[in-house]
């Protein structure tokens, strides 16, 4: 689904990351690790086209990402440090806004059925100022469940949650794996994989300017019971 | 295409609605710069009707200015407008959506409040009526340049004072030919047209173009 040849980024005079290539397949899980300052939301947002790299290319199904554009942006679901929610909407509005705008605009139900999901039964008429900050976090990630974007490039997704939505994280990206989807995501945390493959990508980090990686791929992962979501 | 445009003209003026000194301060800070003028200058009758199409001109200008550094910055911070940048929707079309929702609410009070403040400069019920109308089509030029500067100064520190540098030069035309019609209304035998006709023709080239421009500016600003 997506090739990357060759990629260079830079923050400022530093050089973060250059020569990185992999590739991407349906039903992958692709873990990026390295430690703070790693380039690693670098490289996210890079994937997703906030950022023009210093060098390489980014190719999705086999075309450019700054030629797709728009189209491109269709296919991804970016969520990063920031939740992208408006602290003066309610819940239900916050992602109603969000589904008309991804253009597959989601019926009221369907986005009272995933808040409920995700364990906001009852919040979702409250302005989301009103919410704890894990409790923002999961409006965000409700968008998860209303998504039909093939690729989802998650930034530290798991920060702030407890352990249900953790878990409950965990099983949407199991799923969107299982369903022929793409997951990028940056996290410290394992996650366990009910189907697919597990890639694992290193960003080093080696006083800012020579920088390694060393992509792994592990034989098509251990492919246990499906469970079912 | 039309709905997407709504949808985000629909979230920003719910948005002011929940926030409205937002609004309320624009407009005030309007009434009042109007209203220094004739207390510092004196009341006599002809130097203000001299002076009034360009004070409220540039009291509109300043307002305008005032305002505009809140067009994106709120969603800046909260990451929404990295959001919008990759819904797979035209940014330009909804740089265009949260312009028209920020004239709404900014530009929209200043041409319904006018003919009151005018009144404390004498002006003639023809010159009133001019003044409005060329507000109605300047205020939206002012919008729509704004947002590019609004766009370029995003996230930067001091950024209102830069936005002000670079815009105001750019409000000039609006100021010259809105406060020029103004002006001319007073004389009998001088038209107003060809000031309509130029304000029109910026209007055109702005809601055209700057959506275009300010979305080119967001997409840098976020790198």
């Amino acid at each position: 689904m997506l090739d990357v040849a060759d990629l260079a980024c830079r923050r400022g005079e530093r050089l973060l990351f250059s020569g990185l290539s992999f590739q991407l397949r349906e039903n992958t899980l692709l873990h990026v690790r390295g430690r703070n300052g790693s380039g690693k939301t670098t490289l996210l947002r890079a994937l997703c086209g906030l950022l023009r790299p210093e060098a390489g290319s980014i190719r999705w199904r086999g075309e450019g990402i700054g030629e797709l554009a728009e189209d491109y942006n269709r296919e991804l679901l970016y969520f990063g440090h920031l939740n992208g929610i408006k602290a003066d909407l309610t819940g239900l509005e916050n992602l109603r806004i969000a589904s008309t705008l991804d253009q597959d605009p989601a019926d009221e139900p369907a986005i009272l059925d995933a808040l409920a999901q995700i364990g906001l039964e009852g919040f979702e008429d409250l302005p989301t100022r009103m919410l704890s900050q894990g409790q923002k976090k999961r409006v965000a990630l409700a968008r998860l469940i209303l998504s039909k974007a093939p690729l989802w490039i998650l930034d530290e997704p798991f920060t702030a949650l407890d352990v249900d939505a953790v878990d409950l994280l965990q099983r949407l990206i199991a799923a969107q794996v299982a369903d022929g989807g793409a997951v990028i995501l940056t996290t410290h945390q394992e996650v366990p994989l009910t189907s697919g493959a597990i890639q694992r990508l290193t960003l080093g980090e080696d006083g800012g300017s020579m920088n390694q990686y060393w992509p792994e791929q592990p034989p098509q992962a251990e492919r246990p019971t499906k469970t079912p979501h | 295409m039309f709905k997407v445009f709504y949808c985000v003209l629909a979230r920003d003026l719910t948005l002011a609605l929940r926030r409205r000194t937002d609004v309320l301060t624009t407009l005030f800070f309007f009434i009042i710069v109007v209203s220094l003028f004739p207390l510092g200058v004196g009341s006599e009758r002809e130097q203000l009707r001299v002076l009034g199409p360009g004070v409220v001109w540039v009291a509109a200008l300043l307002a305008s200015m005032l305002a505009l550094e809140r067009l994106f910055a709120a969603d800046y911070e909260d990451g929404t407008l990295e959001q919008l940048l990759l819904t797979g929707q035209p940014l330009a079309l909804l740089v265009l959506g949260k312009v028209v929702a920020h004239w709404l609410l900014t530009g929209l009070p200043l041409v319904l409040i006018a003919p009151l403040v005018a009144m404390q400069y004498h002006l003639s019920g023809t010159a009133v009526w001019v003044m409005m109308a060329a507000l109605a089509i300047g205020t939206p030029v002012l919008s729509l340049i704004g947002a590019i500067g609004a766009a370029l100064t995003l996230g930067l520190r001091g950024g209102g004072i830069l936005l002000s540098l670079l815009i105001l030069p750019l409000y000039v035309p609006v100021l010259v030919y809105g406060a020029g019609a103004v002006s001319v209304s007073a004389i009998e035998i001088a038209d107003t047209q060809p000031y309509f006709y130029l304000l029109s023709a910026f209007l055109m080239g702005s809601a055209l173009l700057a959506p275009l421009a300010a979305a080119a500016a967001l997409r840098i600003s976020l790198e």
